[in-house]
């Protein structure tokens, strides 16, 4: 009987918990973002917390694809790279200590992107092994040196086999993995694409904002038609 | 896994994100990306030499230039940097200054670029 009312009662909180997880989600203040407009990003090379050596790199190559589509011009990932490391900078730690005054000097860019990949990689288990990437990021204007947005973003090869919030985004995980699926080392890869279109597209809740690119410029708020 | 099982997947793959992209954008992309992305990280990887990528990408230039769409982003400026590996600088240059004409906002850095290279 005891056990029946626990069961019961954690059954419950899940359910309060679901709810205003999606029913309360706090807003992020834009205040700082809507002030400084940037039109320009450079992603610097993404640290990386996770085990696998090719998480940074594979990031930083699918970054410029949602911020581009939101509207930003994203200064080229490849020369910004190459500009760093020529300059003796290899490491991610160190290219994100480069004072804001000496990246806004070189690149000219109005905002830069800092991303921490947490997660990156596959985890084998008995019965199904799991590939998940996630990330964090925070968008810091180089004129001004404020925090502008910050945000995170998870994606998982798993989320298309069960119902949680998995939807058509879950059937296109499912998809892309099946069709890789015999290329166990591009799973990663393919689950970070994932991941970085949800942590960077503007559009989403607490996303980015869209910016002058996007014909969705200055509209956030309307509802779209 | 036979040849007929991987069509399968790829016709599922292509529904569903036709139909993802259906619901989230509406809209064309602003770009044309063709296999830019995928030629970036081969880049990075060092999968992929400059020649073999200046092909991929003066076809993928090709293809956007006949679909009347534009080139993204860093697409120019990557190629040119390429063309600077194998020599090419008047090449370079050109498509640092293509890059620099398409996005203003990347003025500071091509002419970063341009001084340095560029004699």
């Amino acid at each position: 009987m005891k056990h029946i009312v626990t069961a019961k009662l954690g059954l419950t909180l899940l359910a309060i918990s679901l709810l205003s997880g999606c029913a309360t989600q706090a807003k992020y203040d834009y205040a700082e973002f809507r002030a400084s407009r940037p039109a320009s990003i450079l992603v610097l090379p993404p640290v990386n917390s996770s085990p696998d050596v090719n998480a940074t790199y594979s990031m930083l190559s699918q970054a410029t694809v949602p911020l581009a589509e939101s509207g930003y011009y994203v200064l080229p990932v490849t020369l910004v790279d190459e500009a760093f490391k020529q300059n003796g900078l290899t490491a991610p730690t160190d290219i994100q200590q480069v004072p804001l005054a000496k990246l806004r000097e070189i690149f000219g860019a109005d905002a830069a992107l800092y991303v921490n990949v947490r997660q990156y990689g596959t985890t084998y288990a008995v019965i199904v092994s799991e590939t998940r990437v996630t990330a964090e990021a925070k968008l810091v204007d180089l004129r001004t040196g404020k925090t502008l947005w910050e945000g995170s973003a998870t994606a998982s090869s798993n989320e298309g086999n069960n119902n949680s919030g998995g939807g058509l985004v879950g059937m296109l995980v499912t998809a892309v993995i099946s069709q890789i699926a015999d290329s166990l080392s591009n799973r990663g890869h393919a689950i970070a694409g994932i991941t970085s279109q949800r942590l960077l597209a503007a559009g989403r809740p607490n996303g980015i904002l869209f910016g002058p690119r996007s014909p969705h410029y200055l509209k956030e708020g309307v509802p779209t038609p | 896994m036979t040849s007929l099982t991987k069509v399968r997947l790829c016709v599922v793959a292509a529904i569903s994100m036709s139909a993802l992209a259906g619901c989230v954008t509406r809209q064309q992309p602003l770009y044309y990306w063709g296999g830019y992305q995928t030629e970036v990280y081969g880049h990075f990887k060092g999968d992929k030499g400059p020649e073999e990528q200046i092909q991929a990408l003066e076809a993928e230039r090709e293809q956007a230039l006949a679909k009347g769409r534009a080139l993204p982003p860093g697409f120019q400026a990557h190629l040119a940097m390429l063309y600077g590996k194998t020599g090419r600088s008047d090449r370079l240059v050109e498509n640092l200054e293509a890059e620099r004409t398409q996005f203003p906002e990347s003025a500071t850095f091509m002419d970063f670029l341009l001084k340095k290279f560029a004699r």
